[in-house]
């Protein structure tokens, strides 16, 4: 086994693959794709955009890697962001002073917690009625535009408000706020997984439920908190969107994100199954993505081709990490490969 | 290695003849050079320790794995089968240990699936189910063919997969394990048939763990050991004794020294109220409302069929299941035993008999999997340090034994005894002061079982109270201090055990319910 | 219904081992009651509340208007019978939809054009069902890659909307059977209609139908029972990439147009129809008349909903989402019944 072949069977080759190739390939279209600018103290360039643009990606899957790894998903995030979205802004639009950062604070402060009231409401679905995650899920995620709209009246509610504005496009030590906000929530929750017990206990209830529940592992408190946290992350990805076009669009805030985000995980080489689970690959997953989204421009990708061009690439990622293909490459670099068969009990 | 005493053929040519069958698995050899012959309208039954190679050797023959090298002739053709579909095409059906039919669909279904009849491409289904009737008669099974198979006990869902097996006029009937979830009369009935379809000139592969079933139905039997052939028998032929021999590989002197160490210490019972009480405990549908003390220090051994409701007695003390009356009382304590967390902070601990479903968190390594209920008991918040984890479990894959030796082994990995041990070991770092054994010695090698049971006894002269449930009466007897007697969901008898009891005592005490 | 078992005879012969519990409505049953019991109340809602609401022409029109939902439902109902889901369908419909108007634009006829539309379902369905087979991809994955390809395949096809005014698709559109007072019925009823129909006889009385419930049951024990597992799952995504190809064209006949961007969400539209309808996610138990059903409930909360007036048109996704609750509560409060 040759240092080659094992670093070519680790699950993250293929996506690391994609993301550089996709990057060459900027770079050889546009040699200054990766060159890195200083203006008025804040940083430019290719790879910091790909930053800002990944934060609302990787917020949702962040939450979307914890969930699938207790076998569960949230189909809900998107509606989810939209909801954020409208109650923070009408509560900013209906106060006196749009610009006071109390009132974006409080604004805030309450999209939050209708947020959390819907993962609370997920995840009592699924942790305590029992019912599969994918349809539990589903009740939000075709209501959730619904109540969004209610809130805002069916309105696209727009505001000026330059505290809330700062989410999106501001900038802190030169680095776009959004990408700072995206990566503190990513290194905090890479650090209490790993650091408490929490992520091992997240994966065995992913793998093993009962074996979990029977072990004393309290599984029904360990899904509810990852549907919780799931909603928790989409509302600050509905704060960063919102902020972006300053305005509450129920309707799109969001759309398809949740697929997006599915996407990021198993390309991050997280199994849809549970289980064992990688922060680190959704982030390379989640990469992988915007790239792709934004190396289009670049590259000169008529815009209407983007949907096939990320199907294609989608594609090849899943068939090349299937374990048909990956059995098949094994066996073909090594003469007798033995057939990975269970052995009996 | 093939045994001087082997047969000749009974008459004519083999239906089914394997020659030098070998598979390889990743790091074990699970068939070396074995050979298979099986004739028309004999019982043959398919003998060795869990681990021998009966389950591969017959998924070799169904095509379920393909082998390495050897040559299976059927009826005098060379085959190999790709799947069970060609198998049974070619006249070879299987029935299971678990069934394996759909349970969301009806009888008649089930048993026609894939054969039923048509008219003009459109499935008849007044002719489907007179024909699934048919041959529901020929099992002597008098059930509804509409009726959905859920519906039915587990032994009639065993009979409706034979029947589905003799709708292909099979003339090989595989029977994998068949009886491990009937009772004495099912089994007769079982029985009853089976020898029918023999006369009929049937070839049947009967594999079982019960010997004395096995005697009471095979002609000839084929014994397999660590994936080698021992040799292949007449029954009438072969005594018991030396059967397990062969099964074992050991002489039965060194057998039954092996198994007569471990034995229940006779200390005095001290204490004179019990570690736990349950009283008038029961749960509808699952166990019948009982009564039953533990002491510490004290083994109790739980005496019953599968089914007869041991599995679930200890369930509810666990608080894996709610009992729905009676109470539980912890050193004298009433404890509502909500969740299995209730039990486990009254140091109540658990080890299920499915190691693979509700022991092992298979993708876990086999320190996480050591740690994990010190881990579950602490919180999250709290993870055990390194250094802690390492002092664990160090300690205890010595102590117990466990192989390989690597903490960081996938336990999914592990042979079903080492698995067993991780488990143990998961308990006992909690410090337990009630360990339920759920068949903690099944499906492992004769070493490991003697080791499990060493310990059970060890741990119960420290002073910990036990609770073993196992369905070898012999190994109940030997560690219990008392014995609780279960059948059909109901505790019928409890016992003080000594060494005048005897198994035969303990079966009569089964067969009459209790009441003698 | 079946002729097997709406409920078990009371004569059935007093049987050895089994619970054969008489008189009682088969519990496979009770979630498409359950269906029809909502139904029946959103009628008698509509028709106490609002005038000429119980009309045939008002039925008439909830069935016209979404039989392309279900259609696509029909073929979605197969997927999940088996336990897989189908994100695609929502992407095929439109793709068939902007082929067929760039076929009808490009100058071919009917003839041609049809099959073809069709066949561009059938195609996608037999990709994933081979995603899915072949390379052991989950459904839910190889489904979504399906419905990027599917629309970035729309885009290519037709960035904008293209008219349709093709004579037959125009004279499908706008021909009515039916009585004076309003109970019609289109040809895109009659094709949705017909679709029911070959579905349900496929489900109850072929082996492939019988397999299909099989695997949902248990895809193990199907495999040991020597059924065509293979074949069977790869099927089920071509029969609902058919189905979805169908719709598209009905969807095409109904708004006369090909547009990149129809559809969207209507996958959603369709599982939700199929769960409303009493078939569970985790397959093996379900029927394709309750998906109808289901269908029919959907289609009735936009009719109350223009009925009323005064309500936004957000209420009919909040009620959708309300009625997906109250259908997935009951029926899991079911299963733990049974057990």
């Amino acid at each position: 086994m040759s240092a080659v072949g094992s670093i070519i069977r680790h699950r993250l080759f293929w996506p690391v693959v994609a993301l550089g190739v996709l990057l060459l390939a900027c770079v050889l279209k546009s040699n200054t794709f990766l060159d890195i600018a200083v203006r008025d103290g804040h940083l430019y360039g290719g790879p910091i955009d790909i930053l800002r643009r990944s934060s609302v990606l990787l917020l949702v899957a962040l939450g979307m890697t914890l969930v699938i790894a207790t076998r569960g998903i949230d189909l809900s995030v998107g509606a989810v962001m939209a909801i954020a979205g409208a109650v923070a802004l009408s509560q900013i639009a209906a106060s006196d002073d749009p610009g006071s950062l109390a009132v974006v604070l409080s604004a805030i402060g309450s999209a939050v917690l209708v947020c959390l009231l819907i993962g609370v409401f997920n995840g009592f679905l699924v942790a305590v009625v029992g019912i599969q995650p994918i349809i539990a899920t589903l009740v939000i995620m075709t209501a959730g535009r619904g109540i969004a709209m209610l809130i805002t009246g069916g309105q696209i509610t727009t505001v000026t408000s330059a505290p809330y504005k700062t989410i999106a496009t501001g900038y802190w030590l030169g680095l776009p706020v959004a990408a700072l906000i995206a990566g503190f929530f990513f290194l905090a929750t890479t650090l209490i997984t790993r650091r408490t017990a929490l992520g091992v206990l997240i994966e065995s209830v992913g793998i093993n439920p009962v074996a979990s529940r029977l072990a004393g592992v309290r599984a029904r408190t360990i899904i509810w908190t990852v549907y919780i946290l799931c909603a928790f992350f989409a509302c600050i990805a509905g704060f960063i969107r919102s902020s972006d076009i300053m305005a509450a669009d129920a309707n799109n805030a969001g759309l398809f994100i949740e697929l997006d985000a599915i996407l990021a995980v198993v390309i991050g080489g997280t199994s849809l199954a549970g289980g064992k689970f990688s922060l680190v690959g959704t982030l390379v997953g989640v990469l992988v993505i915007t790239t792709l989204t934004f190396s289009v421009t670049i590259l000169g990708i008529p815009a209407n081709a983007v949907s096939l061009f990320k199907a294609l690439v989608v594609i090849l990622v899943c068939l090349l990490q299937s374990p048909v293909v990956r059995h098949k490459m094994r066996a073909r670099r090594r003469a007798v490969a033995p057939a990975p068969v269970e052995v009996p009990a | 290695m093939t045994d001087d005493t082997a047969v000749t053929a009974p008459d004519a040519t083999p239906i089914v003849a394997m020659t030098g069958i070998s598979i390889t698995f990743p790091g074990v050899k699970a068939l070396d050079g074995v050979d298979f012959r099986l004739f028309p309208g004999e019982v043959h039954a398919l003998m060795g320790e869990n681990g021998a190679g009966k389950s591969t050797l017959i998924k070799a023959l169904t095509g379920v794995y393909s082998i390495d090298s050897g040559r299976i002739v059927i009826d005098g053709q060379d085959r190999t089968f790709t799947g069970p579909a060609q198998a049974q095409a070619a006249g070879i059906s299987t029935v299971y240990q678990e069934v394996n039919l759909c349970d969301n669909l009806s009888v008649a279904e089930n048993i026609m699936l894939g054969h039923e009849v048509r008219r003009a491409g459109a499935v008849d289904w007044r002719r489907t189910r007179a024909a699934a009737r048919k041959h529901l008669r020929t099992m002597n099974l008098d059930i509804d063919p509409k009726s959905s198979l859920s519906s039915h006990s587990l032994a009639v869902q065993q009979l409706v997969a034979i029947s589905r097996a003799m709708v292909v006029d099979a003339r090989v009937l595989i029977l994998d394990e068949p009886t491990s979830s009937l009772d004495a009369d099912e089994v007769g009935r079982l029985f009853d048939v089976v020898r029918a379809l023999r006369d009929r000139g049937v070839a049947i592969l009967f594999v079982s763990h019960f010997l004395d079933q096995v005697y009471a139905i095979s002609d000839r039997m084929t014994v397999l050991r660590n994936g080698a052939l021992v040799g292949e028998y007449r029954t009438a032929e072969l005594p018991r004794v030396e059967l397990v021999q062969k099964m074992i590989g050991r002489a039965l002197e060194v057998l039954e020294q092996l198994e007569e160490a471990p034995k229940r210490s006779v200390a005095e019972r001290a204490d004179t109220q019990p570690y736990l009480q349950a009283i008038g405990l029961g749960r509808k549908g699952s166990i019948e409302p009982f009564d039953l003390d533990v002491y510490s220090g004290e083994v109790v051994g739980l005496a019953g069929l599968l089914g007869s409701g041991r599995t679930e007695l200890a369930r509810l003390l666990y608080g894996a299941d709610h009992a729905d009356q009676g109470e539980i009382r912890v050193e004298g304590t009433p404890t509502k035993m909500r969740t299995p967390r209730t039990a486990l902070s009254r140091s109540i601990v658990y080890s299920s008999e499915s190691r693979k479903t509700e022991g092992i968190v298979g993708d876990l390594t086999v320190r996480e999997n050591i740690v994990l209920g010190l881990q579950a008991d602490r919180g999250w918040l709290r993870r055990i340090s390194k250094r802690k984890s390492d002092e664990v479990v160090n300690r205890y894959v010595e102590a117990l034994g466990i192989r390989p030796a690597n903490p960081e082994a996938i336990a999914g990995n592990l042979s079903g005894g080492n698995q067993q041990k991780v488990l143990l070991a998961r308990w006992l770092a909690t410090a337990p002061k009630l360990l339920l054994l759920d068949e903690p010695t099944r499906g492992i090698d004769v070493g490991a079982k003697a080791e499990i049971q060493r310990l059970v006894a060890d741990l119960a002269a420290q002073g910990m109270a036990v609770v073993f449930i196992s369905a070898e009466l012999e190994e109940v007897l030997r560690l219990s201090h008392r014995i609780a007697v279960l059948r059909d969901r109901r505790l019928v008898a409890q016992i003080t055990n000594s060494d005048d009891v005897t198994t035969d005592d303990v079966v009569h005490l089964i067969a009459s319910g209790g009441q003698s | 219904m079946t002729t097997d078992q709406l409920t078990r005879p009371a004569d059935a012969p007093p049987s050895l081992g089994s619970r054969v519990r008489r008189f009682r409505i088969d519990e496979r049953y009770l979630p498409v009651l359950g269906t029809v019991v909502v139904l029946i109340a959103m009628l008698a809602i509509g028709g106490s509340r609002y005038e000429n609401f119980l009309t045939g022409r008002v039925m008439a029109n909830v069935l016209i208007n979404n039989s392309f939902l279900v259609v696509i439902a029909v073929g979605m109902t197969f997927v999940i019978l088996t336990g897989g889901i189908d994100l695609s369908v929502g992407a095929v419909v439109a793709l068939s939809g902007c082929v067929a108007a760039w076929m009808f634009s490009h100058g071919y006829g009917a003839a041609v054009a049809i099959p073809l539309v069709i066949l561009v379902g059938t195609v996608i369905g037999l990709a994933v069902g081979v995603m899915v087979h072949v390379f052991e991809i989950q459904p839910f994955i190889a489904t979504l890659a399906a419905m990027f390809l599917a629309r970035g395949l729309c885009y290519i096809v037709a960035p904008e909307s293209i008219p349709i005014t093709d004579p037959t698709i125009v004279s499908l559109a706008r021909t009515r059977w039916g009585t004076e007072d309003g109970l019609v019925i289109t040809p895109s009823g009659v094709i949705a209609l017909a679709v029911v129909a070959i579905a349900f006889v496929t489900l109850h009385y072929t082996r492939f139908g019988r397999t299909v419930y099989a695997i949902g049951g248990s895809e193990q024990s199907a495999k040991l029972m020597g059924l065509p597992v293979a074949r069977t799952k790869v099927l089920v995504y071509v029969i609902s990439g058919t189905c979805a190809g169908l719709g598209g064209l009905l969807f095409a006949i109904f708004s006369r147009s090909g547009y990149a961007l129809t559809g969207v969400g209507m996958e959603l539209d369709a599982i939700a129809a199929v769960v409303i309808g009493g078939t569970l996610l985790t397959g093996g138990s379900g029927f394709v008349l309750g998906s109808v059903l289901g269908v029919l409930v959907l289609g009735l909360i936009q009719t109350i909903i223009t009925f009323q007036g005064t309500l936004s048109s957000w209420w009919t996704k909040i009620f959708i989402g309300a009625l997906l609750l109250i259908f997935v509560v009951l029926q899991r409060l079911l299963a733990i019944r049974r057990r």
